[in-house]
């Protein structure tokens, strides 16, 4: 299996991509061959990034299944690939969403159909999402971070809902927008180094990179307006409601399952370990937006009325909490927010999976117009009741670990952290916590209960399909399993996150002392 | 024989030459007018091979080229003139002023 | 003992079982759920025993515990461990935990027949019970606090069983949110006590509290915080206001979750981690304060309803309190004994109540009466348990609420002020209780039938339900003799907190008696015997009745302080917010790029930029229309030209050369 170490992840990264050339050389009228493409090279793209993950030792915290090849070697750009703990949860996700898109897309196609361009573009967008968590060359990686904006830019515009112009052009520009500073941060970056270099992992190492304070301020605030805006965190997010609210159901299911974990990922590999000084310094301000996202996604669900946009809210304060993790500095802080990314992915995915469904069989998601859906669908609002409530936090599922460990680190952040801030921002996302449930409980009181109303009480609706079970009981799966069995994540991401800690430690001796007793090392100094 | 008596006489072919081209209307007069010129290079030709050291008979080999092309060029040329009278029913140059601005 | 951890596997291998495949059995789930319980069932009365062997054989005994390994995290893979931790409190808790739960279960086969969610009520009966169960069995506070949320969701889920109507689950949400609200505190309790002790596992962060490691104002912190989370799960001030609505669920799931085992999670948790609350004065006070306060407030509320099961719930919160102002006392053992015996004595009333409302097809017991005749078994038992209740003796609550009174008792004889406050509220409250006991029995079960006899036939229910409930009464009556006063106190054996053994004190008892037969005697005259007649609205003490009515106006005030601003206006406003200043914010400079776009396109682009590349072509054609004339289209002449330049350059060569 040494072929795996050696040719794994750029399989998974590519294979997609040779699938959209076969589905390319296919006639658009044989629907049924074109699917089977697309779904075969989806499939073939998981079952790699299954074998990397069997081949990946967790006991290693560095990066594994390397390859570093020359690309452009005018400007010193190498195809350089790898994975550590950090990323290879989010990159086995990515494709396993995909997939599981793929299969839902066997039955659901939104108009003007079209499933060669359709899939294509999905196949397109898993192509850059895997790129983007193995990338260790900074033009690689916004070659692929780039990559993913144009078809989902179509996939919305396209297939979206009635306002997808406004809503596609809107979160492009606004991306781009970001994403123009983050390349202004790694040219930066490149001519800030001696020797110049776009290598992630070279620009970590002591002596390479060599920035005035002032200067990497700047660098660090460019690459995270760039992130910020993907996450997307407080106030940079208005571009998300819109999008997922007018994506097309596996769009919105992609976007929220892993293209927002792009931008945490972003600080994760790139902001935080080469430049530990300034994200130090702008750590509290990370934290106070992470914890406005919490109380202000929150605040904003409860005045939804339309399921997927309160969906969309709802990703708000949870990459809140997310990015809460990351403000702390520590290593349980970025355990939780790995794990904040999966957990989120899979069931925010479901949810919207469900928003997509519950608006294909009503053709409306007001939440005040489907009172009582359990009388008719009995199965969908049961696996709707189920997410809301994995969703909002539930001890035993998937939703649980992430927040409940965001909210650990808060408590004693990194040593040179306000302690102060820190607590504070932990009070505040713990009564975040209890207006998530509030907004999910009232949605599911408005949606599942009650008597049904005259509206469909004629309609013969059909319940769960076949193909959409095949499509959600992985996640549902997924989400008991990570709930009871966190390990599964947190075994792969400890040692690589103890590292980064190590890392950001030994970047800044003149770091001030933590506080005086510490019973408990979670900080890893 | 001096080279220079040669020379003077391929001036006057080529003078003859000159005034045939830029002065007859017909067309067909026009072209034997350029194959007075390419005879009279031709003769240059052959007379300046016997100035060069060498006994080859390169300037002979030249002329053999000219003659060549001339004969294919006037094929050419003659067969545009031919296909102008069949359109025009003329062969007067004054008349073809296709490039007129 | 080893094996032990089978207990709570079973229900949830229960549960799935039943969600998946419960429909298509015959007993459509329920059997499933009675056989795991009552094998869990047996196997706790086999640890049981085995406990209090090994409590009487071996002095040294604390609890038995076995874990492995959860998940790991922070540098050098610090181990969050799933275990279980048997000892005597925990084997107690699983005793009441699998016998009410098997008790409900048979109960719920009756009450329940014919239900349109009946599966799924089994389902969600069965994870509630192995989420109480890992509740009371976890040896860490992480495990404890994903048992205590799973309680939690449960309890959502089947007080709103009936969710067709809306004020169903409005009660769902409101119980949840509430003791959601708690929980927060709890979690942050969990937080402090893992910094400070570098542990989550229970025995060790004693162990560290025992040996006076952590500072006393963490501890106090840690603690204060912990018991946030016990207020809200046990409904004590000013978090009670969930419980009483609750009762909007099912009867059966009312006397398991909201009686017996769910609300006594946060009495639980505070004498589990007693040694925390042991070493802080200022976390007992409050433990002592809140419960003394809970105790009064809620008796008097329960002295006014009509709702019997409002009574009964706001009995429980009362109750709740007793134990939590016993363990505010260091009574201890007392505390836990009154779990045990409450446990019985209340189910078996919320039960009873089913019974009656199955019969009379009405909560209130303004539309009951006179059932006795009607319903023997149910009226019987139902007796017995009010009896246990108001403490008479020699029934099962006597005999821990004397435990209480006298625990607090004691506290004050030792100097403590606050052990008087307590021994007073709980004397006041142990009357009230007697009081409002015989005003509900008297209302529901003698006097005259006020039901409306033309459509409502009660009888007696079936053998399902009249079984639990003599099962129930004989607990009840008996399950106060393991724990009598004084040296015979077997109970305190096997569930002690240091060495107290408070001696047997008949004045106390006396008091307590006093207090009970007094209470009952006051509302029996008033309420049966009619002998004390008096309208209170028309007394000056009208605007006391009001405010109990009103239930102190804090539903009221949560919800027009706190939930409805939230939900509407500030939601409202987050929104406006979102849509008008943000997004107006991210438009404006969409449409500020374009305007400026326009601006350079038709002021600069179009007349400058490209007028002066269109200006070069145009002076180009100019110049050509002038020029063209030069072509004649005369071969000849351009002939002419060419020769004249040949010649000319040919000339001007020549003269150059010479």
């Amino acid at each position: 299996m040494n072929w795996v170490d050696r040719w794994g992840v750029t399989l998974t990264v590519f294979l997609p991509t040779l699938g959209v050339a076969l589905m390319m050389l296919t006639p658009r009228a044989k629907d049924g061959l074109i699917k089977g493409l697309a779904l075969l090279a989806s499939a073939a793209a998981l079952l790699t990034s299954l074998l990397v993950m069997a081949r990946f030792d967790s006991s290693d915290p560095g990066m594994q299944f390397e390859v570093n090849v020359r690309w452009i070697p005018s400007i010193g750009a190498n195809y350089h690939i790898g994975l550590d703990g950090i990323a290879l949860p989010l990159f086995v996700l990515s494709a396993f969403m995909t997939f599981l898109c793929m299969v839902y897309s066997l039955w659901h196609l939104p108009e003007p159909y079209n499933p060669k361009a359709f899939l294509a573009l999905c196949l397109l967008l898993e192509t850059g999402m895997t790129g983007t968590f193995v990338a260790l060359d900074l033009v690689l990686f916004f070659v692929f971070w780039e990559m993913v904006l144009v078809p989902m830019y179509f996939i919305i515009g396209l297939w979206g809902g009635p306002r997808r112009q406004y809503a596609a052009i809107k979160f492009f520009l606004y991306t781009l927008f970001g994403s123009v500073f983050m390349l202004l941060g790694f040219l930066a970056l490149y001519f800030q180094s001696t020797p110049h270099t776009f290598d992630i992992l070279a620009l970590q190492r002591d002596g390479v990179l060599d920035v005035p304070v002032g200067i990497a301020n700047l660098i660090f605030l460019g690459m995270g307006l760039g992130f910020a805006i993907k996450v997307p965190m407080w106030p940079f997010h208005t571009w998300l409601p819109d999008a997922h609210t007018e994506a097309p159901t596996v769009g919105s299911v992609l976007l929220a399952a892993v293209m927002l974990k792009m931008g945490t990922y972003g600080f994760l590999r790139i902001s935080i370990p080469i430049l530990p000084g300034p994200a130090r310094t702008f750590a509290p301000l990370i934290g106070v937006l992470a914890a406005i996202a919490i109380i202000y996604g929150a605040l904003n669900c409860l005045a939804q009325s339309d399921l997927k946009r309160l969906v969309a809210f709802s990703s708000v304060g949870h990459m809140g909490f997310v990015m809460l993790g990351i403000a702390t500095m520590t290593a349980s802080g970025f355990n939780a927010a790995v794990f904040g990314m999966v957990a989120h992915g899979i069931i925010t995915g479901m949810l919207f999976f469900l928003a997509g469904s519950i608006h294909e069989r009503y053709h409306t998601r007001e939440i005040p117009e489907l009172s009582g859906m359990s009388h008719q669908l009995p199965r969908m609002a049961g696996i709707l009741a189920f997410c809301a409530i994995a969703s909002l936090g539930l001890p035993g599922l998937a939703g649980f670990w992430g927040e409940v460990m965001a909210l650990l680190s808060s408590y004693r952040p990194a040593p040179g952290l306000s302690t102060t801030i820190f607590r504070t921002l932990m009070v505040v996302g713990g009564i975040g916590t209890v207006l998530t449930a509030g907004y999910f409980l009232w949605m599911l009181q408005r949606v599942n209960m009650g008597r049904l109303s005259e509206k469909w009480k004629e309609k013969k609706l059909a319940d769960v399909q076949p193909l959409e079970f095949a499509s959600w009981i992985p996640l549902l799966l997924l989400v008991v399993l990570l709930g009871v069995y966190p390990r599964l994540v947190f075994d792969a991401t400890n040692p690589a996150s103890v590292r980064l800690t190590e890392a950001l430690t030994a970047g800044s001796e003149t770091a001030t002392a933590g506080p005086p007793q510490v019973s408990i090392d979670l900080i890893g100094r | 024989m001096p080279v220079q008596w040669v020379l003077l006489l391929s001036t006057f072919l080529f003078s003859v030459g000159v005034y045939g081209v830029l002065s007859r209307r017909n067309a067909v007069i026009v072209l034997m007018s350029i194959e007075v010129m390419l005879n009279a290079v031709n003769l240059n030709l052959v007379a300046f091979n016997t100035m060069l050291p060498s006994q080859r008979p390169v300037g002979q080999i030249f002329a053999l080229f000219v003659i060549a092309i001339a004969a294919a060029e006037l094929g050419v040329g003659l067969a545009i003139v031919l296909l102008v009278y069949r359109n025009r029913a003329t062969v007067s140059i004054n008349e073809l002023n296709l490039m007129k601005w | 003992m080893a094996n032990s951890w089978i207990i709570p596997v079973l229900p949830f291998v229960s549960f799935a079982l039943i969600i998946f495949f419960g429909k298509r059995l015959r007993g459509k789930g329920a059997e499933v759920g009675i056989v795991a319980i009552a094998v869990s069932l047996v196997l706790s009365i086999l640890v049981f025993f085995d406990t209090i062997r090994r409590i009487a054989a071996e002095p040294e005994f604390h609890g038995y515990e076995r874990s492995v390994e959860w998940f790991r995290f922070g540098p050098g893979g610090f181990a969050v461990e799933l275990g279980i931790k048997v000892d005597g409190l925990t084997a107690v808790m699983l005793l009441i935990v699998c016998a009410v739960s098997l008790l409900v279960h048979i109960y719920s086969t009756g009450y329940m027949k014919g239900d349109v969610r009946y599966t799924f009520y089994f389902a969600v009966l069965s994870l509630f019970t192995g989420s109480m169960l890992n509740l009371v069995m976890a040896n860490n506070l992480l495990q404890l606090l994903v048992g205590w949320e799973g309680v939690g969701i449960c309890s959502y889920l089947l007080i709103g069983h009936w969710w067709e109507e809306k004020a169903n689950s409005d009660a769902a949400i409101k119980a949840f949110l509430t003791t959601r609200l708690g929980d927060v505190g709890f979690m942050f309790g969990i937080f402090v006590l893992f910094f400070a002790a570098g542990t989550f596992n229970i025995d060790d962060i004693s162990g560290a509290v025992a040996a006076g490691a952590i500072p006393t104002g963490i501890l106090t912190l840690g603690a204060v915080l912990l018991f946030c989370g016990a207020i809200g799960k046990s409904a004590q001030v000013p978090l009670h206001v969930w419980l009483p609505d609750a009762m909007a669920g099912p009867s059966p799931v009312s006397a398991l979750i909201h009686a017996a085992t769910m609300v006594v999670a946060g009495v639980y948790l505070v004498a589990r981690m007693f040694e925390v609350f042991h070493a802080s004065p200022v976390a007992l006070s409050e433990v002592a304060i809140i419960g003394a306060i809970t105790m009064v407030i809620a008796a008097l509320l329960a002295l006014v309803q009509d709702d019997i099961k409002r009574v009964l719930a706001y009995s429980t919160i009362s109750q709740l309190a007793y134990m939590v102002a016993g363990l505010g006392v260091s009574a201890y053992t007392g505390a836990v004994f009154h779990i045990w015996t409450h446990a019985w004595f209340k189910a078996l009333l919320f039960l009873g109540a089913g019974s009656v409302i199955h019969a009379v097809h009405s909560n209130n017991m303004s539309s009951m009466g006179g059932l006795r005749d009607k319903m023997p078994v149910t009226s019987a038992t139902f007796i017995v348990g009010g009896l246990a209740l108001a403490a008479f003796p020699p029934l099962a609550g006597f005999f821990s609420k004397d435990e209480l009174v006298l625990g607090a008792y004691e506290s004050g004889r030792h100097g403590s002020v606050l052990g008087w406050f307590v021994f007073l509220a709980m004397l006041v409250t142990a009357f009230l209780t007697a009081c409002y006991v015989a005003r509900m029995l008297a209302l529901t079960f003698f006097g005259e039938a006020k039901y409306d006899s033309e459509h409502v036939h009660p009888h007696e229910s079936p053998r399902s339900m009249t079984v639990p409930l003599v099962v129930l009464a004989v607990l009840s009556v008996a399950g106060g003799w393991i724990g009598l006063p004084g040296e015979a106190n077997l109970f305190g054996k096997w569930v002690h907190f240091g060495e107290e053994h408070p001696a047997f004190n008949p004045l106390v008892m006396l008091a307590s008696i006093a207090a009970a037969v007094g209470g009952f005697g006051v509302g029996w005259a008033i309420f049966r015997l009619g002998k004390v007649k008096f309208d209170i609205l028309k007394t000056p003490f009208a605007w006391v009745y009001r405010l109990l009515q009103n239930k102190y106006y804090l539903d009221d005030i949560y919800m027009g302080l706190i939930v409805r601003p939230i939900r509407d206006q500030l939601a409202a406003f987050a929104n406006w917010s979102n849509q008008r200043i943000l997004d107006r914010t991210v438009d404006a400079a969409g449409i500020a790029t374009l305007a400026m776009g326009n601006v350079a396109y038709r002021g600069v682009d179009q007349p400058l930029i490209d007028g002066a590349v269109n200006g070069v072509a145009r002076l180009m054609g100019l110049a050509g229309a002038k020029l063209r004339f030069w072509q004649t289209g005369s071969v000849q002449r351009y002939a002419v030209a060419l020769f004249i330049g040949v010649a000319g350059f040919v000339g001007a060569f020549v003269i150059a050369r010479l």
